[in-house]
């Protein structure tokens, strides 16, 4: 009798919450295309570290590695841009791909974007500094408890409280700044 | 007593139900009496539904998963050893159910329980499958409870949870235990939920929780029926859920 390999439990275990871990990733680089290559690395880093974890929260444990892993190609990228000095990529870094990874591609989230209020949204949520928008992301569409996110993201939950409650004022106010001013 | 600082502070977790009953109690009653933090705790359940409501949900392109499954390193070869590929994610998912109930062979005894444990996270997964949550579409329980006659040897309840927030969204003939069983589809924001109903001849038991494979599972017996509802919704989501069901059931 068989006894499963490492890759057959990781693929039993880790591989089910593949749209979660894109998901999150999409949210944090803004591209679809940027998003795949940090999926890609986090799943080779997960399965590297898979016999170290022993929990049963392997969603929880997943998007840990994704945002770890999105952190350190983030950097990667302002060091890049730094020593290009490119100011100009700089500053459409969060525009462009708004666009950019909604039209990429014809599925009917693609559709949905051509909605006016849904358009506004999305480029209110994309402007969202990133300290707000993967704890907003986690909360609202991964639907984790306070506790998950705390763990994924290594803050107090207080801190992902309060997090949470600013970045949904901010984003309020980006919505709806001529009211924001009244 | 809870002061107006403290209260805005605890806003968030109140709007998200995350605080504890006494807490809870207390934000409430300053909550009642304070027009600022009224308003502020309407600002922050507004722009939570809207996000909920209106955000994207990027779901990874089928090539993903093959790319990924590419990419790991490659394993030893043994004899006998069966071939799993990563040719896309129903073949992956696939593979883990042949995974799973290779498993409860080589352990030689799984209790009936673990087994169809085991076809329940089988069943659901496939159903997330290229569009295979639901055969008969709709939201209505009308529809959805008729579509079943002919096709079931039992009647089961069909019940709508749209106002509480689990709009149900279908229905499906599926396998489970070795007979036909009926499949509600409900969603909650954007998570799928499978509420598996089928007859039992075992006495009433209390709903039980488990977690397998990162999913979240309740199972439990009422008046004939057994019941399995499992979703990838956090735990206390997918209880509140359950009760909704059982209060709803029982009218
Ligand atoms: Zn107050």
């Amino acid at each position: 009798m068989l006894v499963p390999t490492k890759k057959q439990r990781f693929q039993a275990n880790v591989l089910p919450h593949l749209n979660s871990a894109f998901n999150l990733a999409c949210w944090l680089t803004r591209s679809r295309q940027d998003a795949e290559d940090v999926v890609q690395e986090a799943y080779l880093r997960a399965f590297k570290f898979f016999d170290g974890f022993h929990g049963d929260d392997s969603r929880a444990w997943l998007l840990t590695i994704v945002r770890n892993t999105f952190y350190t190609w983030y950097q990667e990228q302002q060091k890049q841009r730094q020593e290009t000095a490119f100011d100009e990529e700089m500053h459409d870094f969060g525009a462009v791909d708004v666009a950019g990874m909604a039209f990429a591609d014809n599925n009917p989230e693609t559709l949905l974007m051509q909605k006016d209020s849904e358009r506004q949204l999305q480029q209110a949520l994309q402007a969202l500094p990133l300290e707000f928008r993967e704890v907003m992301v986690m909360r609202e569409l991964e639907e984790l408890s306070y506790k998950q996110i705390a763990a994924i993201v290594g803050i107090p939950i207080g801190t992902v409280m309060s997090r949470l409650g600013r970045g949904r004022k901010l984003l309020a106010a980006i919505l709806a700044p001529a009211r924001q001013e009244a | 007593m809870m002061d107006h600082q403290e209260t805005l502070e605890l806003l968030p977790a109140f709007a998200d139900q995350e605080l504890g009953i006494v807490e809870t109690q207390e934000v409430q009653r300053h909550l009642d009496s304070c027009p600022d933090c009224q308003r502020e705790y309407a600002a922050q359940r507004i722009v939570s539904a809207r996000f909920k409501k209106d955000a994207i949900y990027f779901n990874a392109p089928p090539h993903l998963a093959q790319r990924i499954g590419n990419a790991l390193p490659p394993e030893p070869a043994r004899a006998g050893s069966r071939r799993f590929s990563w040719i896309s994610l129903g073949g992956a998912l696939a593979a883990g159910l042949a995974l799973v109930l290779g498993l409860g062979l080589y352990l030689n005894l799984p209790s009936d329980q673990e087994r169809l444990t085991d076809e329940v996270v089988a069943s659901h997964v496939r159903s997330l499958q290229v569009d295979h949550l639901s055969d008969v579409v709709s939201s209505d329980q009308h529809t959805v409870k008729p579509w079943f006659n002919g096709k079931l040897d039992f009647s089961p309840p069909v019940v709508d949870l749209a106002p509480q927030g689990f709009p149900l969204v279908g229905g499906r003939l599926d396998y489970l235990a070795g007979r036909p069983v009926a499949a509600l589809v409900y969603r909650r924001a954007k998570h799928p939920i499978n509420l598996y109903i089928w007859p039992s001849n075992e006495r009433d038991a209390a709903p039980q929780l488990q977690n397998h494979q990162g999913y979240h599972l309740v199972r439990w017996t009422w008046d004939g029926m057994n019941y399995w509802t499992i979703s990838d919704l956090a735990a206390n989501e997918l209880q509140n859920f359950v009760g909704l069901v059982r209060s709803t059931v029982r009218q």
